[in-house]
């Protein structure tokens, strides 16, 4: 989706202001809702794609005045009341006020380390032939979908070259609805700075974004 | 954007304490009501922050960088197969399943970035700071990298190529800066102390010999 999330090449938002010495997390209610988030996706049943979706899925406003684990923790909220496993009231009350679904175990403690150091490997095996090869040019489609999609605005329409071919990747797209993984070829595309920024662009940069092969049309 | 929009991105964590307060009485009651329900186990909870607050962070990365530039077969490997050379320090997994090592040179400086959200090589750097997380930096670092080093305190010369890598899906790249001149014959324990987390990120460069207390 079109959403405040895709910020690439917007403009207003000022200097970038790194904080000296800064925590990893600033202040408890930041290391629950982030251990939270992490807990509930195996539970809850939702995969990375999905929990983005929930993520950026919000009225721009929304997205902007809230800090980044406040976004996590409504991305959390969403996806838990779309599976019935907690309900708007009880978040609201902050009590439980209906029984537990049936059949959902948590993470065991035993299970932690050995999950994150396993983490969700994306690779598949390839059932077709890369459509694209390293060096070739490539358009970026302009498309628009409603639903969450990794193609930023940016790139959209613009012409790049294939630079890195990582193999057959879950497709986000589907993935985040739940229609299934469509693992598709993903290449690195690289696009000079003035293809996307125009002719004043510097003209020493170069950008790069990794695009699933059904974001590739042919030139 | 307004300032208040932008306060919030950068600053967050140091204003509107009422708007925190709320949002930590949220969480304490969610946390409750999953425990309540049996989906979460506290205990669990306690491990994953542990293993962000102390055991997955920059020093990982550090020790990998070190090694590339002390090690001319391991440098090899790093580059050929990231995602294996780094689990050979017992680094692997959860958003660092695909890695890709972007190395410096006198020609071409890379920088990473993750526009859409906050996509980062968690088991070499650990949770992303704030700023990667931010506005500024996402919006920027793809159209003005070089006005964005200078909010870092960097200036590249005019000819040196600028890349920037846009973390769009599950690869994950980390910089290899340029070994500082001057440590000819250093250890990789003495070339890790040159080593900066935003040295990996491609918005700092490494610490010269001569910055060492």
């Amino acid at each position: 989706m079109d959403g405040a999330h895709d910020m690439g090449g917007a403009k207003g938002f000022g200097p970038v202001v790194p904080e000296p010495n800064e925590p990893v997390f600033h202040g408890d209610w930041e290391r629950r809702a982030f251990a939270l988030t992490v807990a509930m996706a195996r539970p809850g049943g939702w995969n990375i794609d999905m929990s983005r979706f929930a993520r950026e899925n919000r009225p721009p406003e929304d997205y902007l005045s809230k800090s980044y684990f406040q976004i996590w923790l409504a991305g959390l909220e969403t996806l838990m009341i779309e599976r019935g496993l907690v309900t708007r009231e009880e978040i609201e009350a902050g009590k439980v006020l209906s029984p537990p679904k049936p059949g959902v175990t948590p993470i065991a403690p035993t299970e932690v380390t050995p999950a994150i150091r396993r983490g969700g490997p994306t690779e598949r095996e390839a059932k077709t032939p890369a459509m694209f090869a390293v060096g070739e040019t490539v358009r970026m489609k302009d498309i628009h979908p409603v639903t969450h999609t990794r193609l930023p605005q940016y790139v959209r329409g613009h012409l790049g070259t294939i630079e890195l071919n990582h193999g057959c990747h879950v497709f986000p797209d589907t993935n985040s609805l739940g229609k299934g993984e469509d693992p598709q070829w993903l290449y690195t595309v690289r696009f000079d700075g003035p293809e996307l920024w125009g002719k004043d662009a510097d003209p020493t940069l170069s950008v790069s974004v990794d695009a699933w092969e059904s974001y590739l049309e042919r030139v | 954007m307004s300032d208040h929009d932008h306060d919030h991105h950068g600053h967050h964590h140091d204003h509107d304490h009422s708007e925190l307060s709320e949002t930590e009485l949220r969480v304490r009651a969610l946390e409750s009501i999953l425990t309540e329900k049996g989906y979460v186990d506290p205990a669990s909870l306690d491990l994953l922050i542990d293993l962000y607050e102390k055991k997955i962070g920059p020093r990982n990365g550090i020790r990998v960088i070190a090694k590339a530039w002390s090690d001319p077969a391991y440098h090899t490997r790093l580059m050929k197969d990231a995602t294996a050379a780094i689990a050979e320090l017992d680094y692997s997994g959860r958003q660092g399943e695909h890695m890709v090592v972007v190395e410096n040179t006198p020609e071409q400086h890379n920088m990473v970035v993750c526009t859409l959200c906050s996509c980062y090589p968690h088991p070499v750097l650990g949770l992303p700071p704030v700023w990667y997380k931010s506005a500024p930096y996402r919006s920027r670092a793809v159209s003005d990298p070089r006005g964005v080093l200078k909010d870092f305190g960097v200036t590249l010369p005019d000819a040196t190529k600028i890349r920037v890598w846009d973390s769009t899906a599950e690869i994950r790249y980390l910089v290899l800066p340029m070994r500082p001149e001057g440590t000819e014959g250093w250890s990789a324990e003495q070339l890790a102390e040159l080593v900066t987390r935003d040295s990996m990120i491609g918005t700092g460069l490494p610490k010269q010999p001569g910055e060492l207390a």
